[in-house]
């Protein structure tokens, strides 16, 4: 009896083993079959050792549980080959199966085409957030104004020189498309009921009359203004503070500014602020015209003429403003060669700004 | 105004660098476009002509022999006016000229060392040059030196600074204020201007009568000169005339502009004898004619200021004399206005006829002190070039009030304003360099302002004047002492835009003028479009009050250099008249076109439901889930009538959307624009958490197949009425045509989404509401439940 199920053990492992584990599609197939008719030939109610279990009656009731203990023993040695065997197959089966869903990974992702922001658009927010974080409120503006607030109550009344109709687009005697954001210094004045000191920031579009390669009929601006207690000094030194805080943020670090005394109606003293050429660092080059300088910004202690037009006591209050143009800033800050390239609105131009700025 | 270093030297006693005379002058305010020598050309030297013989191979070359002092050089020259004995300027090898650089070689097998020039070869102007400069070589005068520099022998060694003047610096368009400003800088007086000149005869008043009927005149003088001799103007006074841009003339003319650059007033010499005795000065007739001495006969209207004699107009005041009493070559007699014009009409009347230096000068104002100046010098300098007789007295009309302005300023005043501690005795030294008087009384400065700085009249004005002088750059900066406060901002647009830049579009920045003929396309809303009265092309003589033109011209721009894919976007204004309002709104816009989506099964084209979907994300983005319908009504004949729509939000028509119409383009191109200002109105709720059911959902799907005109929007009406309230989402996933589905009909699919937050729904209840549904919808629409 010993015999025959020591037998039984040694053909079953020797079936299970001859079963090869490397296999593949219809082979492994047959394969696992196979295992499991081992498993029926064996195992099965009709099986071989299951048949010796039967054939136990015959035996020596001392025996029984020998041989007993002997079938189970055996019993668990081919489960254990056959589980041992089927894992390895199934293993190959997976293996075949993450073979074939195998894809190329190079192919382009399923998305959207990636949009951008105007790089003027871009040179906008980092002004305002700048200003932002030093306690200055963002304005905005009409751009279609009226003569009244800007010209008339910045200092320019009818006739000046500097607000020529040659070089406004007027739409009526009264309208005009705004030429200078400066307009909205006046409105922020006025608006103020409580004549509270201001420290705002605005910018936008604005228009003048003339069009050719370094100007644009349409053009961005951003204007600052300061308006504080007499008491509390708001300087010509404040303004040169500020403004070099915005050029080197905007600009660089190691750019130099120089003020320069010049002329707006709006404020007095004035200063066009020039900062060492961006291109040549200040050596002279055909973008600042061998000065070594470009000019920036418009800025100026506000006239008091201002104040007083727009509620303010000029023996009470007193403060500081500027003006710079937007393109120029973006053209520097992203390498653009030519002004009219912000205009164009070229995609290939356009998708060349759809990351995030380098800090 | 473009500065004679030369001229002004003779006011202010300076040694510098024309370039860095320049850049000191931009230092304190005046900017220069350019600076350089009147003359660029180096290695010129003075020769003569020892031996010219005709070139062996050349009908018109000369084989000259040049003695220019250390050497003698063998030339060949093909100017015909090359001859034995003259004296000529003599280009040496290496030598830079304006347009070519002189290499020694052989010209026709003959050697060369140099060239002979010509007044034009040494780069002078076009317009100043007369025939023979340009012709043949110049011929210098017996008195030139051998082996000299020429262009000093013709006073030419002139620099010239091309300033960019601030508007308010009228006295700088003179030499004389000019010198004053350099005199500042370098801390140098200025020189007297030399008046000086004999009168005799009757006085002029008993002679000759002024009439001023305007009170646009403040200012008239009038003097008389006999017996100019017209002739041309010594060399100092053609060669700064030049250096400052004018074209000499004769002597007499060239004195009246050399005057007017000198000190700033601009005069007008009439030929006495063609004007009579009598000048009046009246504001023109409407309609008036006038000939100017340009011989084009202008009409005038009333606001421009006229001189006259006493029957008809002679000339336009400050802005350009008339034909017919000007200074001829056969002018014996010379009347001479000095005056001051009111500076608005003077600009009026120059912006339509012509700009001049004189106009120029009138119109930023002149110093009284300066047309009483100019008169006298004209009358010493005709007497001295012209060999006149200056008749005694002048003829005067003054309404000028001269009164010499007084400041008072503290020293505290100045270093507040600037926020610096400049010593009390620099700020002295700035107006004395200035050549301001001023008296000290304790802490206070009273600045007397000279007449010729019409641009001072308050404390600010003087302070500016410290800031210039003292330097700007000696001023050291800081940031505002004020109390912290947040700074603040309404990040609505810009949250928009990085909405509509994740959704994948490109963010453009467009002209806001357009073509009046676009104004009214792509809408029919009732307004009045607002043209510029003056545009410089027509291209661009409207306002905008739809974006959709400005992002179809970049879409165009684009499509003609071969981008056809195209999906841009904006914020931006437009502008309207309605009623008696004018205004403008902020819109945004959209358009798209061409591919959008990307990658592997992924690259079929922008269609309607495209651009609806970014119109969605953004109305949902902004709170509007659920308040917005698109609504068919007459749309604008641009759009495709099967595929746009408006976009309303409760109630409101807010924007449109659509697929622009065949007419316009072939291509498939969609747009929206939505007025954010109208959205606006319409309030959104704070965004606020919801409670989740804690029960799960449990999703059904049906189709039913209609017929093919009936919108999804009715059936998912009814829908949910029948659904009620436990059915929370409803979503179309698949809409069909084809087999299995009749021609005329279509099959929507819906997923149905049911959820209890009290409790588990039952089979049964969602079952039920199921029925409920499908009854409906088969009642309502004849659908038919697709299996």
């Amino acid at each position: 009896m010993k015999e025959k199920i020591s037998k039984i053990k040694q053909n079953a492992l020797e079936e299970i083993s001859n079963i090869q584990e490397n296999l593949k599609g219809a082979e492994l197939e047959n394969a696992l079959k196979t295992l499991n008719e081992i498993k029926v030939k064996y195992l099965g109610k009709k099986g071989e050792l299951t048949s010796v279990l039967r054939g136990m009656g015959a035996l020596a009731p001392e025996e029984r549980p020998v041989i007993g203990s002997l079938v189970n023993e055996v019993r668990e040695e081919i489960e254990n080959s056959l589980k041992e065997k089927e894992e390895k197959l199934k293993e190959a089966e997976l293996q075949e199966k993450l073979e074939k869903e195998t894809i190329d990974i190079t192919l382009p992702g399923t998305k959207i085409k990636r949009g951008s922001k105007h790089p003027v658009n871009r040179v906008i927010e980092e002004i305002e957030d700048l200003f932002v974080s030093m306690g200055y409120d963002v304005i905005p503006g009409p751009e279609l104004e009226t003569d009244e607030f800007c010209f008339e109550r910045l200092n320019l009344p009818k006739g000046h020189p500097a607000r020529d109709m040659q070089d406004s687009f007027y739409i009526t005697n009264e309208y005009l498309l705004r030429t200078q954001t400066s307009a909205v210094q006046a409105r922020a004045m006025l608006a103020n009921k409580e004549k509270t000191p201001i420290r705002m920031i605005c910018a936008g579009k604005t228009y003048r009359r003339e069009d050719d390669a370094t100007h644009s009929h349409q053009f961005g601006q951003v204007e600052g203004l300061v308006i504080d207690k007499k008491e509390r000094n708001v300087s010509l030194a404040d303004l040169k503070g500020t403004l070099e805080v915005f050029v080197k943020k905007l600009i660089g670090k190691n750019c130099e500014l120089r003020f320069r005394p010049s002329y707006f109606p709006f404020t007095e003293p004035s200063y066009e602020v020039d900062v060492s050429c961006f291109k040549c660092g200040g050596k002279g080059c055909n973008l600042c015209k061998h000065t070594g300088w470009i000019e920036v910004l418009g800025s100026g202690i506000v006239h008091p003429n201002v104040l007083k037009m727009n509620g303010y006591d000029p023996n009470e209050y007193g403060g500081f403003a500027f003006g710079t143009g937007l393109e120029r800033l973006a053209m520097f800050k992203y390498g653009i060669p030519d002004m009219r390239y912000l205009y164009a609105n070229d995609v290939r131009f356009l998708n060349q700004f759809d990351r995030k700025d380098e800090e | 105004m473009k500065l004679s270093t030369n001229f002004v030297k003779d006011y202010v006693d300076i040694d510098v660098d024309v370039h860095q005379l320049a850049e000191d002058m931009t230092r304190i305010g005046n900017e220069y476009d350019s600076a350089g020598k009147l003359i660029n050309a180096t290695k010129l030297v003075i020769g003569k002509i020892i031996e010219c013989k005709d070139h062996p191979d050349s009908d018109h070359l000369h084989l000259c022999k040049v003695d220019i002092g250390t050497e003698i050089l063998d030339i060949v020259c093909g100017a015909p006016n090359a001859r034995k004995g003259i004296k000529v300027i003599v280009a040496l090898d290496g030598a830079e000229l304006p347009e070519k650089t002189i290499k020694r070689g052989m010209i026709r097998g003959q050697e060369s060392n140099g060239m002979m020039c010509s007044i034009a070869e040494l780069g002078m102007e076009n317009k100043f040059l007369k025939p023979e400069d340009k012709e043949g070589i110049a011929e210098l005068g017996e008195d030139a030196v051998i082996g000299g520099d020429p262009i000093q022998y013709l006073g030419l060694d002139d620099g010239v600074i091309d300033f960019d003047l601030t508007a308010n610096r009228g006295d700088l368009l003179s030499i004389l204020g000019m010198a004053y400003e350099i005199g500042a800088i370098y801390d140098k007086p200025v020189k007297e201007v030399d008046l000086k000149h004999k009168e005799q005869g009757e006085d002029l008043n008993k002679s000759f009568k002024t009439e001023v009927k305007t009170e646009n005149c403040k200012l008239l003088l009038v003097k008389k000169v006999e017996n100019v001799e017209i002739k041309e103007s010594p060399t100092f006074i053609k060669n700064r005339l030049i250096a400052s841009g004018i074209r000499p003339i004769n002597n007499v003319v060239d004195i009246s502009n050399y005057v007017m650059l000198e000190l700033g007033q601009p005069l007008h010499f009439y030929d006495a004898d063609r004007l009579g005795n009598t000048l009046i000065v009246r504001m023109a007739e409407e309609g008036e004619k006038l000939t100017t001495l340009d011989n084009i006969e202008r009409t005038l209207s009333d606001t421009d200021i006229v001189i006259a004699d006493s029957t008809h107009g002679v000339g336009l005041a400050g802005v350009m004399g008339g034909l017919e009493t000007e200074v001829e070559p056969d002018t014996k007699n010379v009347i001479i206005e000095s005056a001051i014009f009111d500076s608005v009409k003077i600009r009026l009347t120059s912006n339509k006829i012509l700009r001049s230096e004189a106009s120029n000068r009138f119109e930023k104002g002149l110093d009284p002190a300066r047309t009483h100046m100019a008169i006298e010098r004209a009358c010493a300098l005709l007497e001295k070039y012209a060999n006149g007789k200056v008749v005694t007295g002048t003829v005067k009309y003054d309404k000028t009030e001269n009164k010499e302005k007084e400041i008072d300023i503290t020293f505290q005043n100045i270093n507040d304003v600037l926020g610096a501690k400049i010593p009390n005795e620099e700020i002295l030294n700035v107006f004395r360099k200035l050549g301001f008087t001023y008296k000290v009384k304790g802490e206070t400065i009273t600045v007397k302002v000279p007449t010729r700085r019409l641009d001072i009249s308050i404390k600010e004005d003087l302070i500016e004047e410290v800031s210039r002088i003292y330097g700007v750059d000696n001023i050291q900066g800081k940031l505002p002492t004020v109390p912290m406060k947040a700074g603040s901002y309404d990040k609505t647009q810009r949250e928009i835009r990085n909405k509509m830049i994740a959704l994948g579009l490109n963010e453009t920045l467009s002209y806001i003028l357009i073509n009046d003929k676009e104004a009214h396309k792509f809408t029919t809303d009732d307004f009045e479009e607002l043209h510029l009265l003056a545009p410089i092309t027509e291209d661009r003589n409207t306002l905008r009050y739809t974006m959709i033109p400005s992002l179809y011209k970049i879409y165009e721009y684009n499509n003609a250099h071969g981008q056809k894919d195209v999906s841009i976007f904006e914020i931006g204004k437009g502008f309207y008249k309605k009623g008696e309002v004018y205004g403008e709104d902020t819109k945004l816009c959209a358009l798209m076109t061409g591919k959008y989506f990307l990658g592997l099964n992924n690259n079929k084209n922008v269609d309607f439901y495209a651009i609806k979907g970014v119109l969605e994300e953004i109305l949902e983005y902004l709170g509007y889930a659920g308040r917005y319908t698109l609504v068919k009504q007459e749309m604008p004949k641009e759009f495709h009538p099967g595929q746009s729509a408006y976009i309303n939000v409760n109630g409101t028509n807010v924007g449109i959307i659509g697929k622009l119409h065949p007419n316009v383009t072939k291509d498939d191109v969609y747009v929206f624009e939505i007025n954010l200002d109208e959205l606006f109105k319409k309030r959104v709720g704070k965004m606020k958490y919801k409670e989740i059911s804690k029960f799960p959902n449990i999703k059904k799907d049906v189709a039913f197949v209609v017929d093919k005109n009936i919108i999804s929007k009715d059936i998912e009406k009814v829908i949910k009425n029948a659904g009620g309230s436990l059915l929370i989402d409803i979503e179309v996933f698949d809409v069909y045509t084809g087999s299995n589905v009749a021609d005329d009909k279509k099959s929507i699919a819906y997923s149905l989404t049911f959820n209890d937050s009290k409790k588990t729904l039952t089979d049964e209840e969602v079952n039920n509401l199921m029925e409920k549904v499908i009854e409906n919808v088969s009642k309502k629409f004849s659908a038919e439940i697709r299996k």
